[in-house]
């Protein structure tokens, strides 16, 4: 039920590729006057009919055509998106400056004008509103409906491309920037996204590839549709470009304003905080129980994510994508934090190249805006194989390795059972600087499991179930990490929640700072 | 050496203690459950007693024994080792794997857990061995008491025949019938003349009700003889018919009775568990509003000459079926402790584990008949893990990841043997547990269970609270005019939560909208952050259209501080209350009348006026329906294959087990369903979404 209504007032700078560049915000309070008015009647009369002419877009007609679609045109869909009357257009009358093929000077580029197909005038309208936000640190949202460049203005909308793409690439890291493909979005428009925070796709009725169907058979012959070549169920299921899809507009819009209440600002603002009404020193029973006996039997983590975050409240990021790994923002004592979690259910919660990958992006993020982090292991090891060995799973898993060393929020683990191998170091171990590293009883922290491990010791020996049993008495509890201080901890996992609200309270004021250097050199 | 300190709660507790000794009797009263038994003491009992069963029951044999100073051993499956019997227990046991043939039922490993624990005596609570006459042997055998009659009364009352025919020359009604086999239609339609109509014909070797015929006439017998004779002959090679006399549109009293080792019997009064379905029982009261009190005696009376004609021990059950003059029939006797026993012990004050551990031991009975009370009135009723929206309950299967008993009611007691985090599995009983209100008068006493109901908090599961709320509210149930037809009288057309009166709805959309602006306020307030809204006020109004069962209302909101007042066709509605939103109850105020929960859950959805005018614009799509299909998510052996084709699944019943990376992962059924087909066996080797299971 929690919807947003936080502001985007004061708080965000819209921007819309496909979609009217008319954006821009409101900042803080401050009031932003639209530029080149004087007052003078005849030219208030000019005014008021631009004004007019803008706001309806391409006009009855062709706003229509998008709503049979089961689409809303960009200002229907900012006016969703935004609290009421918070939306200050800048730019509404920035014109196209294009007149060779027939094309007629018009106001601006929803897709009911001109197919939201960029223009030179377009990208610079979006480039504005991305300096703004930089400079205030406002979040950026882009929600795309294009067609891709205009073809008609040739290099000049080409150079536009390059120059949002710039801008993408200064923003990151600065301020949060989500994009929403609406529509189509196809060639170099698709960098744009890509190159933002989270890209979040509608359903049935958003595609994103970098050519088309036509231009994929004449070039390879495969034969394939819209939807499966860049729908969204290819992109948060298959290639993993998308984080996650809507069922409809409506839907996407309100859930951008849930998502969005996750956010800081930017990257100087502390992560947000809410009213919070789940008390934080509240006992979880079920959780005491959860683990199963066996240690070949899988559970759910999402059960144990659910019930010990705030009001059962998790936005799962990649919810479609590399199930095997679990990430998504939710709040303890109101505080936003980043969760990320080994999933038992799905391929026995291994690392592979696809969830290290996701993982590792979602850390990056939560690392660059100031969300503290919390890791839950259970983790068998990272996945055998040749698809996985010539698929690169080194350098894939080292990514979140990396991502999670070199973060410097709060971190806190909590191995829940299995911790084997490399992927317990990986996992936000105590070894890469985590902050508080707890145990549940049932965690194994041990380079592998029981029975690997006394085939490989005990090679050709007899009395295997005999060692096997004593390599269980030994190591397949949390005793020898703990006696090492490699957790702090053996907790009762009832305790979950109150443990971590009461150690984020401490490390709020965790600060940390990596060596200088001029960027870091992560394994791509 | 440790130096105690005396504490101000430990001298209390010291001087109660004193108090006790001083005293032959200790009276211990329980807040939660209305038993008014004393317990002795110095009456030396045993001293530790094997339970041989699981869940409520277990729990709730367990409790008495620990007030008695009894040692319990529990047994389990391996699946219910961390189950809330096995922590109750001083002791526990693994009788075995999860299929109770294997564990429960498994008598050898029950016998050899007592052996192994030297346990005095077995209680073997509902179900499982608590009927088993060689069970009862074997114990027995081996000098063990069994917590329960002995097995002659067993075997005599768990043949339908014989029971009958003993409970006959004991001089209690059975239902007018001809104890032969009829010969031929004439010869029917004489009988039926003799007992009277209506008269139902069935089959002797029957059974699902099928070669069953009711008759009201005489044309109708002749007919009924033939097509039963037919259906008998083709269903079970048998043709051979019985015919008895019908009863009408029946109740379902049962007299609870108790008994000693030494000829004495009594009857504790009377239940009434005519709501059921599918011959299982809902909602059980005590005392029933039908009887009267020479009615009352009359039962009690027949079901005790019916105890001492089989030499009856311990807590037994009469079953009667009683017809709309009240005439009552016997139907059978359970020789056990019944599942709905609470309600009478609220109504009586005895506890009837106690007593049945006393009368195990050899003690007489400490109460004489006039000593048992009818004191105020009792209700059970029986929550499920089952949807009630599908014949009136299909069993859910789940973990409950949320639970919170409304134990904090006044005069409330719940019977239950589960808790948050645990396991309802396909192997066992569904029930989650039995809520009991108890009140001294009728009203009173649903009153509570009203609150009780609304008070419960049950998630993970899907649970049959819609429908137990809806039968204690309907008219007909509070008037007393209830049958065993109850349910599909009332709900011809199968159940469908409570239909909303306009006042009702009218509620329930104020209470939606005004949480959807608290939630909506709540998320503009940021702590300790510099977000300065550009707005320069709260806001105060708002335009809100909700939907509710797929009609769209429009409503106003104003607030005040945290009252909110929504306007919804020129009709005010003023909620408040506290806006906790975490909570999983909102004790909400809506005009002055207090709304909790409506037992039935509603789908609501709040937009705001312009989402709501756009989302008109937005196109219905049809669900994907990948439910009745199931594929290996990832590549793995197949471990086993639970189902064949033609089986009918549970939602969320286990259909085959998967292993990968030495991870057994269990793959369920996404909805109640047939097999169509299976696509895999167990050793085979599977992809990542290759087909396994087809579910039609």
């Amino acid at each position: 039920m929690a919807l947003c209504v936080r502001a985007l007032l004061g708080s965000a700078a819209a921007r819309s590729l496909a979609s009217p560049g008319r954006s821009l915000l409101p900042l803080r309070g401050r009031t932003l006057t639209l530029p080149g008015l004087r007052c003078a009647s005849t030219v208030q009369q000019r005014v008021e009919l631009k004004r007019r002419k803008a706001l309806e877009g391409g006009g009855e007609k062709r706003t229509e055509a998008q709503h049979a679609r089961g689409k809303l045109t960009a200002r229907e869909r900012v006016a969703l998106l935004l609290d009421p009357d918070s939306f200050t257009e800048l730019d509404m009358f920035v014109e196209h400056r294009c007149s060779d093929f027939g094309m007629e000077a018009d106001h601006n580029k929803d897709f009911t004008v001109f197919g939201g197909s960029l223009s030179g005038a377009h990208a610079q309208k979006i480039c504005k509103i991305m300096d703004q936000a930089m400079t205030v640190g406002a979040p950026v949202i882009g929600l795309n409906d294009s067609g891709g460049a205009r073809i008609q203005e040739g290099v000049e909308s080409l150079a536009g491309y390059a120059d949002i793409f710039l801008r993408n690439v200064m923003a990151s890291g600065v301020v949060p920037q989500i994009s929403m493909i609406m529509g189509p979005c196809a060639g170099g428009a698709v960098y744009s996204p890509a190159l933002t925070d989270f890209t979040f796709m509608v359903k049935d009725t958003s595609y994103l590839f970098i050519t088309g169907p036509d231009v994929v058979k004449s070039v390879t012959n495969e034969d394939v549709t819209q939807e499966e070549l860049g729908g969204a169920k290819t992109h948060t299921s298959v290639s993993g470009v998308a984080h996650r899809a809507f069922e409809n507009d409506i839907d996407a819009l309100l859930s951008l304003r849930d998502f969005f209440n996750f956010l800081p600002l930017s990257n100087k603002d502390p992560p947000p905080v809410t009213e919070c009404h789940d008390p934080s020193d509240r006992l979880v029973p079920g959780l005491d129980t959860l683990v199963p006996f066996e240690t070949t039997k899988a559970y759910d983590m999402l059960d144990i994510v659910h019930s010990i975050v705030d009001e059962r409240d998790f936005f799962e990021i990649m919810p479609n994508y590399a199930k095997n790994i679990v990430v998504g923002f939710a709040r303890m004592n109101g505080r936003t934090v980043g969760i990320v979690g080994n999933q038992p259910k799905v391929a026995s919660g291994c690392l592979d190249i696809n969830s290290s990958v996701k993982g590792a992006r979602f850390v990056r993020f939560c690392d660059a805006f100031n969300i503290p982090i919390i890791t839950f292991v259970d983790v068998p090891g990272f996945l055998p194989g040749t698809a996985q060995e010539y698929g690169g799973i080194i350098r894939h898993g080292a990514k979140l390795l990396y991502a999670f060393a070199e973060a410097t929020v709060p971190k806190i683990t909590i191995i829940t059972r299995k911790a084997y191998g490399g992927a317990y170091d990986v996992m936000s171990s105590k070894h890469l600087r985590g902050d508080v590293n707890y145990a549940w009883p049932t965690a194994e922290v041990a380079v592998m499991g029981a029975k690997g491990a006394v085939q490989i010791i005990f090679r050709g020996k007899e009395n295997q179930a005999e060692a096997e049993a004593e390599y269980v008495e030994k190591f397949a509890n949390p005793f020898p990490a703990a006696v090492r201080g490699f957790v702090d901890d053996i907790i009762q996992p009832s305790t979950t929640r109150l443990r971590i609200c009461r150690d984020l309270d401490v490390l709020a004021s965790k600060k940390q700072t990596n060596p200088w250097k001029k960027h870091a050199n992560i394994p791509l | 050496m440790a130096a105690y300190r005396v504490t101000p709660t430990f001298q209390r507790v010291l001087r109660a203690v004193k108090h006790a000794s001083l005293r032959p009797r200790c009276y211990i009263i329980s807040c939660h459950s209305q038993y008014s038994t004393v317990y002795d003491p110095h009456e030396k009992t045993f001293d530790k007693i094997l339970i041989a069963n699981r869940g409520e029951i277990a729990c709730r044999v367990i409790k008495t024994c620990k007030k008695m100073g009894i040692k319990t051993v529990a047994v389990h499956s391996d699946v219910d080792s961390s189950a809330v019997h096995v922590k109750m227990a001083d002791e526990a046991f693994c009788v075995g794997p999860a299929p109770t043939s294997k564990s429960y039922l498994n008598m050898d490993a029950i016998m050899e857990a007592i052996r192994q624990t030297g346990a005095q005596a077995v209680h073997p609570g509902y179900g499982f061995l608590s009927e088993n006459k060689e069970f009862a042997r074997r114990l027995a055998a081996d000098g063990v008491s069994f917590i329960g009659p002995d097995t002659h009364a067993i075997q005599a009352m768990g043949d339908k025949i014989e029971s009958k025919l003993i409970a006959k020359a004991a001089k209690v009604n059975t239902i007018p019938g001809f104890d032969g086999v009829v010969k031929n239609a004439e010869e029917a339609v004489k009988i039926a003349g003799e007992i009277g109509y209506p008269v139902m014909i069935k089959a002797s070797a029957g059974g699902g009700g099928k070669g069953m015929r009711i008759a009201w006439n005489d044309e109708e017998t002749r007919e009924g003889f033939r097509f039963s004779s037919q259906e008998a002959a083709s269903s079970f090679g048998d043709d051979r018919l019985l015919i008895e006399k019908y009863i009408d549109n029946p109740r379902h009293i049962e007299i609870q009775v108790l008994a000693d080792k030494h000829g004495n019997a009594l009857w504790l009064n009377e239940r009434e568990c005519s709501i059921q379905r599918r011959n299982q029982k809902v909602v059980e009261e005590a005392p029933s509003t039908f009887l009267d009190p020479v009615t009352r005696r009359a039962m009690g009376e027949q079901a005790v000459s019916l105890a001492k004609a089989v030499k009856y021990s311990s807590a037994g059950t009469v079953e009667f079926l009683v017809d709309s003059k009240k005439n009552f029939y016997f139907l059978e006797m359970n020789t056990r402790l019944q599942v709905e026993h609470p309600i009478t012990e609220c109504i009586t004050g005895l506890d009837l584990v106690q007593q049945m551990i006393r009368v195990a031991k050899g003690y007489k009975l400490q109460h004489k008949q006039e000593d048992i009370p009818i004191n105020g009135w009792a209700i059970e009723s029986r929550v499920y893990a089952e949807d009630p929206y599908k014949s009136f309950g299909l069993p859910s299967i789940g973990r409950l990841s949320q639970y919170e008993e409304p134990l904090n009611l006044p005069g409330v007691r719940v019977d239950s043997g589960i808790q948050e985090g645990s396991d309802i599995s396909i192997y066992y009983d569904p029930m989650i547990s039995k809520l009991v209100t108890y009140g001294s008068t009728r009203a009173e006493a649903l009153k509570k269970m009203e609150d009780a109901l609304d008070n419960y908090v049950i998630r993970g599961v899907t649970h049959n609270i819609p429908l137990l709320r809806e039968i204690i509210v309907h008219p007909r149930f509070i008037s007393g005019d209830i049958s065993t037809n109850f349910l599909p009288e009332v709900y011809p057309e199968g159940f469908k939560g409570h239909p909303l009166a306009a006042g009702e709805q009218r509620e329930l959309l104020a209470a939606a909208a005004a949480l959807h602006v608290a939630a909506q306020l709540r998320s503009q307030r940021f702590l300790g952050q510099q977000r300065v809204s550009s707005v320069p006020q709260e806001r105060r109004n708002w335009e809100l259209c909700v939907e509710l069962d797929k009609r769209v209302h429009m409503l106003g909101v104003s607030r005040s501080g945290n009252s909110y007042t929504v306007e919804i066709d020129g009709e005010k509605v003023v909620v408040s209350g506290e806006w906790n939103l975490a909570s999983a109850l909102l004790p909400l105020t809506i005009n002055e009348i207090t709304l909790q929960y409506l037992g039935t859950s509603f789908k609501v959805r709040v937009l705001s006026k312009l989402a709501a005018s756009l989302n008109k614009l937005m196109p219905e799509k049809i669900p994907e329906d990948t439910s009745s299909i199931l594929r290996s998510p990832m590549p793995g052996t197949v471990v086993a294959v639970s189902v064949k084709p033609g089986d009918t699944v549970a939602e969320g019943q286990e259909i085959c087990v998967i292993e990968a990376m030495k991870m057994q992962n269990s793959m369920t059924a996404a909805k109640t369903a047939k097999v169509k087909s299976v696509h895999c066996t167990a050793g085979e080797t599977v992809g990542e979404g290759d087909l396994l299971v087809e579910l039609e």
